[in-house]
This record gives structure tokens, C-alpha cells and sequence, in this order.
């Protein structure tokens, strides 16, 4: 099995690696897959090295480098069934709730290690937080959704503090004028876009540093989803984001820099106008031509 | 084969198919209403066996409060009342009544149309009140169960005398006092409020209702922590490997053991090793619990498998720990199936006599148990038990017996029915 020493792929030359030689390039293990593009950056929220995703004897996840940086948007896109989802779910951990799903590699928050054995994972989920596909708020009330995340980490002392906390976090996601006078109705009866928002909310309360989204609007109509976009350019101040999305479109509309995931390989990273508009490796052409899909 | 044939075939066997799905039909109704026709015949005949029990017969009497028989030397203190000769003053009313009445034997047949306990009536009625000593008081007493049988027309007129429980003499005197007005089938609250009794006429569910509900108290505060508590764990915690599958099986095989089984148990566990009281409902709900967990961990565990997993992932993304995944979103989500889970153990519980009978809460008890530590008898016992007894009055006692337990059992698992429908979605 492979190491979890890294090895950073050189982004020399334009030279696009044409068809033939893709084959030998994505197979038998022990070959690595170099990636074409620019995996680091400096100054980096979370940085991954070599990571390695097995779910039981399949090979997920094959060697990948990502950086995410300060305050951006990084766009993971990719065929259904490319892996994207799982290394998202890697960031915080959650695959470790994947009965024969194994996580190997280096991946850093701050440059701590956050596959640590003496690292609590519930504080690295306050610090990576994640919004789901399929809205979920809490059968609570509104008010309980936002205030559950702080309540349980401790980050209230008394009850204003916490309308101050659930307050905040809904300005923040631009749901607050939308339903400051229903705090107390269940979350579940909102519409999708807002409950997404609600979601959203729910990340943001707890004060994290990186906000992960797993196809946040695959499931909202084109209107809801405007706004969520919206909302997700105001949050790169604060944030920093990662994106899996299915929609070409929405990742050039939303990131700013985009990875191409294919079977399990990260073949392309870079500038998103750059990787739309003139990718460097075939394959990634090809998806962003419709070639495939 | 050309489509045109295949469509000729086809047409041709639509008759039989659809013949097939109508006999299939009216097979399937035949079967529920035969089904129906049964419990309409079971309901129907416990309902006409036991309808009468509902009523008493009671004979208005004078009763003269002699204070030369009942308080000779002015002494009327409780515990000298008690000592006092009551039943003379039944008689000498009887006396009264049919002063026509002479010789010891007819005297003895005509005492014997009152039951024992106006006897004890009179006792508390003057114990209560030493003021009506010296009055006479019109009172409706109780009439001993063959009259009462007579009134309420169980035993045949026509046949001959020696067939019968009651001859004509005192059928004669019966119909004398319905003519007077003075024989009349009141409203029977003593069968709801006394304990078992060897007269039909006194007996009542009071106690072994007391024994049901003290036993059934002890059940439920036993088996539903234990219950739900052992689900979240098997179901949320525990690791997945040989022995948990061992666990799961022996659960599952526990909740078809047949119940006697638990009730050896019980004696040989509870009584023997522990020495807890015979008879006591403790030791009844402790079976019981016993019967009841498997049922409660299995309704448990699906109640907790049916919680969506984006909820689990939505608490776990924000951090909560798995113990507050379950504590806080994942078992109040499935508590309402755990509740129903928990209603229709309890109904069983209610229902089972076999353990029972074990431990010895089948004994003759008199006395309403004060706790769950007295001896006591259950609903289904009680019936058991009265089941077996000759006197005709306990024929119809048995099955209003039935009927009181059968509008518990029905109450309960209405119950359970209406809360699962009301919670059925709340995500």
C-alpha cells in the first residue's frame, strides 16, 4: 500500500499529456498519477498530502494533493462516482462513521494533524464544518437548530450570549429577516432554499474556519440556488470553502480555483477561468467539453 | 411468433387470469369474514353469558336496629359492634315478612334468601352511624346468588324440583316479594370494588384488578428503561462482531419462549434463591419484565433503525459527539415507537396467566392488596380461577370478568394504534 510521504507534482510546462500515455497512467498501484496544475498555495487552510481512501478493498481515493487556501472557493468537480464526495468527507472526518472505510495520508488544519490519534474529533468538526446535500435541519425549532452547535461546545455562557449567537449566524446566511418572528416553528417547515440557509446557519455558528458543501443546491430550484451562491461569495471573507458540485456552471460561477477529480485521481488543478477556459490535460478537457460524463 | 399472434394469445388467456384474480378475491373475503364472523361470535357470547353480572338482585326489608340484640349494655364502640349478632336482626326481618313461616327447617330455607354480607352491611352501617340503633330502616340488602339466579330468570321454572337449585317453596316466597314491589336488580358496583369471595353473590375483581395494575406498575418500571436502554446500546454502541450476533439471536429466540417458562424461572430464581413473598405482583412484575424485555429491545432497536441517517450526519457535522447524536436527536426521534413498543408488551403482560399461576398468584385472596408487596391475584388468574368454581352465579361472573379485561386490552392497544399513527412523520 502506499506511504503517506508526499511527493509534489511539478507544474513545469504547458505540455498537454495526450491519450496514449493516460493508460499507463492511471493503473497499477504503485505508479503515481502526477496532477497536472497548481496543488499548493502558500499560506493554506488545510493542506493534504498523499491521502488514500479504501473502502474495504476498493481503492477510492488514489494519492492526492489539495491545498485549500485563505479565504477562496475551491470548486471539486468531476463525473458521478469520481470520489469527490469522499475526499470532501475526508476533510472533517466524517468518513470515520464508514464502517471498512480507511483514510491514509497527511492531511493538515493549520498545520496540525487532524488523523492525529490523540486529536478529539468533535472540536474538528466545530472547526470544519459541512453542509449536506439534501437539506437536514433538526426537527427543532429554528432557534434550537442555530443554538444546539454552540450549546454543546460550550461557546455560551448565559441565554443572550446565545440569541447572539443564533442571531449573528442568520444575518450571516440571510435568513434572519426571513424568520426573526418564527424563531420558535420547527425548521422543517421552511422551503428547501431556506432550510439549506438554515444549514448553512447551523455551520456558521459554531465559528468554523472551513466550511465544507457537498452539492449544496443539487436539491434547490434555479432561484434558491442564486442565493445560495450569493451567500456563499459573501461567506469567502470569513471562510474557507470547499465546494463539490456536479454543474460545470455553478463552479465557474462560484470558485476560484477548481479540481478535476477522475476515478479516484485529482488530474487537474488550477485558476477556475484557467481550467475552463484552456485545460491542460486531455481529460480534463474532455469532461469540460461534454465529452463524457 | 408474429406480434399478431402474440396478441391473439394474449387475449385469449386475459379470461382465465382475471377469473384467477376474481376467486382470488372472494377467497380473500371469504377468509376475513369468516375471521370476523368468529370474534363477532366470541364478543356476542361472552357479551350475553355475561351482561347479567352487571346487576344485583337486592330485597327491600325492614330491619329494626334492636339495641337488645346489638348493643345490650349500651356499648357502641366499633370492636363491640363487631361482636354483636347481626344476623338475628336479618331474621327476625325475614320473620316478619313471612310470618306464616314455622318449624326449623322452612325457617333455615327461608334465612337462606338473604346473603351473608347484608349481615356485614348492617355491621358497617351501624358502625358508621350508632345513631340508627333503635330506628327501623327500609334497606335494599343483598339476596344470596340462587335468588338472584331465579330473578334473573337462569334457572328454569319448569323443570322438576329435584333438577332444580331452588324449590317452589322458596320460589313461592320470591314471587310474593316481586309482586310487593320489594325485589329489585341494582347497579353491581361490589363486583367492581370487592375482592374474591366463595358466595357469587359477594365476589368481585377489586383484587385481582389491584394485583393487575400494582404487577403491571412494576413491569413497565422495570422493562422500558432496561428495554430502551439495552436497544441505543445494542443498536448505537456496541461493536458489530460475533458476539453481539450471538446476543441479537438469543433476544429474538427469548421473545418466543413460551411464557410458562419464564414462570419457572421466576419460582426458582425469585422465590427460591431470593425469597420474595409468594403471590406478591413483585414477583409477578418481575416475570413479566422478564417476558416483556425481548419485545421492548426489538421494537426498540427498529424504532432507532428507522431514524433517517442525515440527521445522525447533520449532529455529528456540528460536532456533537456519538453520545449526543443519540441522546439528544436520534432516541427522542424514536420514542414514539418505542412507546408503542412498550404499550403492546404491557397489553400482553396484562393478558398472561401461565407464568402467573408459577409464582402463586393463584391463590384464594380475599383482601384488595394494599402494595406491591401483599398477595395478591391478577385479572386473567381471577378468571381462571372462577372458571372452575360450580356456583351457577360464577358462570356469569366469569364472563363479565372477561369483558373488563377485554376493554382494557382493547383500550391499550387502541392507544398504541392512535399514537403511532400520530407520530408517524416528523421529519
Amino acid at each position: 500500500m502506499t506511504n503517506s510521504v508526499g511527493n509534489v507534482a511539478e507544474m513545469s510546462d504547458e505540455v498537454k499529456v495526450n491519450q496514449a500515455d493516460e493508460a499507463s497512467h492511471t493503473k497499477a498501484l504503485g505508479d503515481r498519477f502526477k496532477t497536472v496544475g497548481q496543488v499548493r498555495v502558500s499560506e493554506p487552510r488545510m493542506r493534504c498530502t498523499g491521502v488514500n481512501v479504501f473502502y474495504g478493498n476498493s481503492h477510492a481515493i488514489k494519492d492526492v494533493d489539495l491545498d485549500i487556501g485563505a479565504n477562496e472557493v475551491v470548486a471539486m468537480i468531476g463525473p458521478s462516482g469520481c470520489g469527490k464526495s469522499t475526499f470532501l468527507r475526508c476533510l472533517n472526518r466524517m468518513n470515520d462513521t464508514i464502517d471498512g472505510c480507511r483514510v491514509t495520508g497527511d492531511i493538515r488544519l493549520d498545520d496540525q494533524d487532524i488523523y492525529d490519534k490523540k486529536l478529539d474529533v468533535v472540536p474538528l468538526r466545530a472547526r470544519v464544518g459541512m453542509v449536506f446535500q439534501k437539506p437536514n435541519p433538526f426537527p427543532k425549532s429554528i432557534y434550537e437548530n442555530i443554538a444546539y452547535g454552540p450549546r454543546i461546545h460550550g461557546m455560551a455562557a448565559t441565554r443572550t450570549e446565545l440569541d447572539e449567537y443564533v442571531e449573528t449566524s442568520l444575518r450571516k446566511a440571510g435568513l434572519w429577516d426571513e424568520v426573526k418572528d418564527r424563531l420558535d416553528k420547527p425548521g422543517t417547515g421552511l422551503s428547501g432554499g431556506q432550510q439549506q440557509r438554515l444549514c448553512i446557519a447551523r455551520a456558521i455558528a459554531v465559528s468554523p474556519e472551513v466550511i465544507l458543501m457537498d452539492e449544496p443546491c443539487s436539491a434547490l430550484d434555479p432561484i434558491a440556488t442564486a442565493r445560495v451562491e450569493e451567500l456563499i461569495d459573501e461567506l469567502r471573507a470569513n471562510y474557507s470553502i470547499g465546494i463539490v458540485t456536479h454543474s460545470m456552471q455553478q463552479a465557474a460561477r462560484v470558485s476560484q480555483r477548481t479540481a478535476y477529480f477522475h476515478l479516484g485521481n485529482l488530474v487537474e488543478v488550477g485558476e477556475t477561468t484557467q481550467i475552463f477556459t484552456n485545460p491542460r490535460h486531455k481529460l480534463t478537457e474532455d469532461y469540460i467539453t461534454g465529452r463524457f460524463g | 411468433m408474429t406480434p399478431l399472434n402474440a396478441m391473439e394469445r394474449v387475449n385469449a388467456s386475459l379470461k382465465r387470469r382475471y377469473a384467477a384474480e376474481r376467486r382470488f378475491r372472494l377467497l380473500g373475503a371469504a377468509a376475513v369474514s369468516a375471521g370476523l364472523l368468529f370474534v363477532a361470535l366470541l364478543f356476542i357470547s361472552i357479551f350475553l353469558n355475561g351482561y347479567t353480572a352487571f346487576g344485583q338482585t337486592h330485597i327491600a326489608l325492614d330491619v329494626h336496629f334492636d339495641p337488645a340484640i346489638i348493643a345490650p349494655s349500651g356499648d357502641v364502640a366499633p370492636e363491640a359492634l363487631a361482636r354483636a349478632d347481626f344476623a338475628a336482626l336479618v331474621k327476625a326481618a325475614l320473620r316478619e315478612e313471612f310470618p306464616e313461616v314455622s318449624g326449623r327447617r322452612d325457617k333455615r330455607a327461608l334465612y337462606g334468601m338473604m346473603s351473608t354480607g347484608a349481615t356485614f352491611d348492617l355491621l358497617h352501617m351501624v358502625q358508621d352511624d350508632p345513631s340508627l340503633i333503635g330506628t327501623t330502616q327500609r334497606l335494599w340488602l343483598v339476596a344470596d346468588d340462587d335468588v338472584d339466579m331465579l330473578v334473573k330468570g337462569h334457572i328454569n321454572r319448569d323443570a322438576p324440583q329435584e333438577d332444580r337449585r331452588v324449590n317452589d317453596q322458596m320460589i313461592a316466597w320470591v314471587d310474593k316479594l316481586e309482586a310487593e314491589g320489594k325485589v329489585e336488580r341494582k347497579f353491581n358496583t361490589a363486583f367492581f370494588t370487592n375482592g374474591d369471595s366463595r358466595e357469587p353473590e359477594l365476589a368481585g375483581i377489586g383484587g385481582a384488578a389491584a394485583g393487575s395494575f400494582y404487577m403491571l406498575l412494576v413491569t413497565l418500571a422495570l422493562s422500558f428503561p432496561i428495554g430502551v436502554a439495552a436497544a441505543v446500546y445494542l443498536e448505537e454502541f456496541a461493536p458489530t462482531n460475533k458476539w453481539t450476533d450471538l446476543i441479537e439471536v438469543n433476544i429474538n429466540n427469548l421473545a418466543a419462549v413460551p411464557s410458562i417458562v419464564f414462570g419457572l424461572l421466576g419460582l426458582a430464581v425469585f422465590i427460591n434463591f431470593f425469597e420474595l413473598p409468594r403471590s406478591a405482583p413483585l414477583v409477578g412484575g418481575l416475570v413479566l419484565t422478564l417476558m416483556t424485555l425481548p419485545t421492548i429491545i426489538i421494537a426498540g432497536r427498529a424504532a432507532l433503525k428507522s431514524v433517517p441517517p442525515s440527521i445522525r450526519e447533520a449532529a455529528l457535522g456540528v460536532g456533537a459527539s456519538k453520545t449526543q447524536v443519540v441522546f439528544h436527536h436520534v432516541l427522542p426521534l424514536a420514542m414514539p415507537g418505542m412507546l408503542t413498543g412498550a404499550i403492546i408488551g404491557m397489553a400482553q403482560a396484562l393478558g398472561e396467566s401461565a407464568p402467573l399461576l408459577m409464582i402463586g398468584m393463584v391463590a384464594f385472596i380475599v383482601d384488595i392488596p394494599g402494595g406491591p408487596m401483599d398477595p395478591a391475584t391478577a385479572l386473567p388468574v381471577q378468571i381462571f380461577l372462577w372458571a372452575d368454581s360450580p356456583e351457577r352465579g360464577f358462570v356469569e361472573r366469569t364472563s363479565a370478568a372477561i369483558m373488563v379485561l377485554l376493554a382494557f386490552l382493547i383500550t391499550m392497544n387502541a392507544l398504541a394504534v392512535f399514537l403511532r399513527k400520530k407520530f408517524e412523520r416528523r421529519w
